[in-house]
């Protein structure tokens, strides 16, 4: 289903992902961990016709990101890592914007809109402002939209990020259904080790830019001697803290928040 | 076609929903109105000139426009910044049509408060000289919105974030306004003054108002609408390929 060869993307003289090159099968959850800075959202928004990358191919569901954008993009779905709700508009109206721009027929979105919110628990709240919500019930909305045209290719770039346990097991749950019932594919970001190894089917390490590993969470754990994925991928990554330098938007933020 | 319509109707809504910003942008240009109208108007009369009132209204009317206009477009950039662009632009729209739905939306949003600055300048005693043109008034309006819009876009396409800001309102936006004869007459100003106002796309614009509101039209309406159409085109063209380019 995504299949990506020799992916590299350099800014400046950095490289950000380097020469990168993984295949995720058809309705396989593919788990895709590294240390902060590493190279996971570079890699996502190449995969997502965000960025253009340096060199190397790029295939998603037989359609090149580059060339094919259109294609690409009506086959998946994604949460991204920042919030990129409109706060001005209320949930329902968040959900129906992305249901046009998806084109799905006004009855189906409806009906889907109506089952996705129930199912993140936010029927109630639907015409309430998003700027009023807390991170939780934001993520929450975001996962909601990123499902209502059904993708074949679900991105989630670190989709459980700040919620509690109840809330990332519902929302797993949910994604595993989907998973199972419409063969979608599930492609993850995440820093909760314990949530990759319960879910994921294959796991990529990426660290610097480069893959260092790649194997199922069981395979993983026995190259590496080790009880548990989040050892496995310490024994990989080492102990050593990253350092992520703040970037404009970061900054902004700050600014804005300073403003307030 | 529905894909521009929710972006119209997105910016729509955001306007209405920020109360505060149409009051807030409505101050200056009653105090441009009020200080400069009166102020200027008893000397603008011992000269000859007439009205002051009335030929600064359509200049002022302008100036709202463009400035709602510019920033319209430049809010881009928020959207970029709080990631709701990421949404729009990983949907399977062409990036021409976004551009476009969002542009109409601010250019609609521009309008309706010139036309507020229009029925506000009623209350200090700017009266149109007839109403029948207003119609053509307000496809001017339009036009002026629909550029000035596409203009803000097209730097928000380049623009990072908002530290650019200060500059393009200072370099770029009062110059657009303050060349355009939004205050004063064309007639009887310097040479090189004269080629200066006749670059500036918004002269046009505040031409056209003037000659449709209070039959003062410098350049001659058609002139007027001429230009200002294709310099609409130009702009959005431009917009459009520097939104296009855009990469998150």
């Amino acid at each position: 289903m995504i299949s990506v060869k020799n992916l590299t993307k350099k800014f400046g003289n950095f490289i950000a992902v380097d020469n990168i090159s993984f295949e995720v099968g058809k309705g396989e959850i593919f788990a895709f961990l590294g240390p902060n800075g590493a190279g996971k959202t570079t890699t996502i928004k190449m995969l997502t016709t965000l960025l253009r990358p340096s060199s190397g191919q790029i295939s998603l569901n037989g359609n090149d990101p580059v060339k094919n954008q259109d294609a690409v993009r009506r086959s998946f779905g994604i949460v991204f890592q920042d919030p990129s709700l409109d706060d001005e508009l209320t949930v329902f109206e968040n959900m129906e914007f992305h249901g046009v721009l998806y084109k799905v027929p006004k009855n189906l979105r409806r009906d889907r809109i109506e089952q996705l919110l129930k199912f993140v628990e936010l029927w109630d709240r639907r015409n309430d402002l998003v700027k009023s919500f807390s991170g939780g019930m934001k993520r929450r909305l975001e996962v909601a939209r990123g499902l209502i045209h059904h993708p074949k290719i679900l991105f989630l770039d670190e989709p459980t990020l700040g919620l509690d346990p109840q809330t990332r097991n519902h929302i797993w749950n949910y994604i595993k259904d989907l998973n199972k019932e419409e063969n979608m594919t599930v492609f993850f970001t995440t820093h909760y080790m314990q949530e990759a190894e319960r879910v994921s089917q294959k796991v990529a390490v990426i660290d610097h830019g480069k893959i260092i590993a790649l194997a199922g969470p069981e395979e993983l754990k026995r190259k590496t001697k080790t009880a548990s994925l989040e050892d496995a991928f310490l024994a990989l990554t080492g102990r050593t803290i990253r350092e992520q330098e703040a970037s404009s938007i970061d900054r902004l933020r700050m600014r804005r928040r300073m403003h307030r | 076609m529905s894909t521009i319509y929710i972006l119209w109707l997105r910016q729509l809504k955001r306007y209405f929903r920020s109360r505060a910003r149409i009051v807030g942008s409505l101050g200056q240009p009653l105090l441009f109105l009020v200080a400069l109208g009166f102020g200027f108007g008893p000397i603008y009369q011992k000269a000859g000139g007439g009205n002051y009132l009335e030929f600064l209204t359509p200049g002022i009317i302008a100036m709202t426009i463009l400035f709602t206009a510019v920033f319209s477009g430049i809010e881009i950039i928020w959207d970029r910044q709080f990631g709701f662009l990421k949404e729009t632009l990983v949907a399977p729209v062409s990036r021409f049509k976004i551009m476009l739905g969002r542009t109409l939306g601010g250019a609609t949003v521009a309008m309706l408060q010139g036309i507020i600055v229009f029925f506000i300048s009623f209350l200090i005693g700017f009266r149109p000289s007839s109403m029948a043109y207003f119609p053509l008034a307000l496809l001017f309006m339009f036009l002026i919105a629909l550029l000035f819009t596409a203009l803000g876009t097209a730097i928000a396409s380049i623009l990072e974030d908002m530290q650019g800001f200060q500059l393009i309102m200072n370099f770029l936006v009062m110059p657009l306004f303050f060349l355009s004869g939004a205050l004063f007459p064309i007639q009887g100003l310097s040479e090189t003054l004269k080629v200066v106002v006749s670059i500036d796309p918004l002269s046009y614009g505040v031409d056209g108002l003037r000659g449709t509101l209070v039959n003062g039209a410098h350049f001659g309406l058609l002139t007027d609408f001429a230009l200002l159409g294709i310099m609409t085109l130009a702009i959005l063209a431009l917009g459009s390929y520097l939104f296009s380019k855009i990469q998150i």
